[in-house]
């Protein structure tokens, strides 16, 4: 996927790297911090790969040129943070239930309303649980590094096209501005014939085509929801997870991005003093790795989950190992920036060590 | 093979360049590093400071609280982040802004370089960072002095070519100051 030159890039920069290897071709942006990288990067960019780049009126406009480049078939994707992912929502929900395919970035940053520009978690719920009004899905990607931020941007685009659906790249301050040595490659040619059955082209030969959420006929809203659910539940298969050190774990720390990296540090300390500590680090929020958990529950392992919100994921744990194991759980609140330290305590407490 | 460092200076003093710059050797190298800048709502004649973890293993948080090397380029820096360098840690302290009876000596290996003078009497203040850097590969060992200074080119700007040699030199004599 990414064979060609390393660059030292940050996360922010990776993910539009990612976007235009992906043959991305539209960009809408509005700025907030921590992101702003990604629509700067784009605004050169998009025009050189032959593309469009517009700094929109508003978050809210921005995701609504999303869908109608979606609309037309068009590899396109938009960014923002916390604030300004609300603000996306209903169109979100419009191209879910429309059943359109493009990319939805969030560098997330301490909540709730404006919160800060720092680090946070606190939109793991937003992501995975459908942030706007009805029965829908986004797939939910959680980069920890800046390669994954690179190849799961391309990925992203990849599946969008795959489900006809949104995809949510979920990161967060200090993936958006650290940086790490990543390779890149060259853009894919993306097939003509991509989404050649239902993209809006004109109508010139052929019957006209109606992309819409509205569906007033008798039953036939109850038929679309069926589809829809049917669809969510066949991306059951692209679920992805990093396991480290969890084969002999008394106890495995759930943790899924940044925070996933730091942990990992604290679980390295502690093993080398002999604990038998491991991680396991969802990389898709949805779909969810709970076979898995139930994997590792079955092993009789005990869990501790770690997150930077006051308990989000928990839940989906929680849901995961229902009535085979409990969660404990720490929360370490946005506002502050996590280090290893912080960690190392709660974990030691849940190893009764 | 590990190392990590905050540097920490008033923003200005090109502590994010240097933090690119010791980045860059790494990479160049082939190890592992990671960069992260404190940013955003930082005020003018405030502290900036960047953290630079280098490793030949996968690295894990790119936030280290308390680190085996510090670069203090002023006086708030230094009162920041002293405290939480790990016993036996390296420490680069600017005695040109800092008083040296301010730094801790006996539970870390401190070593006092006279950035500002060192840079002056090269005839350019702003080689400043150069020198702090210099003097940190030197104590730290953390690659060789030539290594950095190969990688000059990947944080100065085409337009700034021409002042490479000069960079390079400071990055010596920074070296040297630690050599003692």
């Amino acid at each position: 996927m990414s064979t060609g030159k390393k660059l030292f890039i940050k996360g922010n920069e990776a993910v539009a790297y990612g976007a235009l290897a992906a043959g991305c071709k539209c960009f809408f942006g509005y700025p907030i911090t921590p992101q702003n990288d990604i629509p700067e990067f784009m605004s050169k960019a998009m025009p050189k790969a032959g593309g469009q780049f517009v700094q929109a009126e508003s978050e809210v406009a921005a995701a609504n040129m999303l869908l109608g480049a979606a609309a037309c078939g068009v590899r396109a994707m938009t960014s923002s943070s916390s604030p300004g992912v609300s603000l996306k929502q209903e169109a979100i929900s419009y191209m879910a239930g429309s059943e359109l395919p493009g990319v939805i970035v969030n560098m997330n940053r301490g909540g709730p309303g404006l919160g800060d520009i720092g680090p946070s978690q606190g939109d793991y719920f937003q992501s995975v649980k459908g942030g706007g009004h009805g029965d829908y899905r986004t797939l939910v990607l959680a980069p920890g590094n800046c390669q994954e931020a690179y190849d799961l941007t391309m990925l992203a685009f990849d599946l969008a096209y795959k489900y006809t659906n949104p995809v949510l790249i979920l990161g967060d301050a200090i993936l958006g501005q650290m940086k790490e040595p990543v390779s890149v490659g060259e853009p894919i040619a993306v097939d003509e014939a991509e989404g050649g059955d239902w993209k809006l082209t004109g109508a010139k030969g052929r019957p006209y085509r109606i992309l819409k959420s509205l569906h007033l006929e008798e039953g036939s809203l109850a038929e679309h929801n069926l589809k829809l659910a049917a669809k969510y539940e066949s991306m059951r298969g692209e679920v992805r997870f990093e396991s480290f050190e969890t084969k002999d774990a008394e106890l495995v720390v759930v943790a899924y991005g940044s925070i996933g990296r730091i942990v990992k540090t604290v679980v390295r300390k502690l093993r080398q003093e002999g604990l038998k500590v491991g991680l396991f680090r969802p990389i898709t929020l949805y779909p969810y790795p709970s076979a898995a958990l139930v994997e590792l529950a079955q092993e009789g392992k005990r869990f501790l989950t770690v997150e930077h919100n006051m308990g989000q994921m928990i839940e989906d744990v929680r849901l995961s190992l229902c009535g085979l194991a409990d969660s404990a759980f720490f929360g370490f609140p946005p506002g502050n920036m996590p280090t290893p330290e912080d960690f190392e305590q709660p974990v030691r407490q849940a190893l009764g060590r | 093979m590990y190392q990590d460092v905050i540097i920490a200076g008033f923003g200005g003093q090109g502590v994010l360049l240097i933090g690119n710059l010791l980045a860059y050797a790494a990479m160049d190298q082939g190890l592992n590093v990671t960069y992260i800048p404190v940013y955003g709502a930082e005020m003018r004649g405030g502290t900036a400071n960047c953290t630079v973890v280098i490793s030949d293993e996968e690295i894990g948080s790119p936030i280290i609280h308390r680190p085996i090397g510090l670069i203090a380029m002023n006086r708030p820096s230094l009162d920041k982040f002293q405290a939480r360098l790990k016993d036996g840690g390296v420490m680069i302290v600017n005695s040109s802004l800092i008083d040296p009876g301010l730094a801790e000596k006996t539970r870390i290996k401190t070593f006092m370089v006279p950035m500002n003078q060192i840079a002056d009497s090269m005839g350019n203040p702003r080689l400043v960072n150069m020198v702090a850097i210099g003097a940190f590969i030197q104590a730290s060992g953390a690659m060789p002095v030539e290594t950095v200074v190969k990688s000059l080119g990947q944080v100065i700007s085409p337009h700034y070519k021409h002042m490479i040699p000069q960079n390079a030199e400071a990055i010596e004599a920074g070296a040297k100051a630690a050599r003692g």
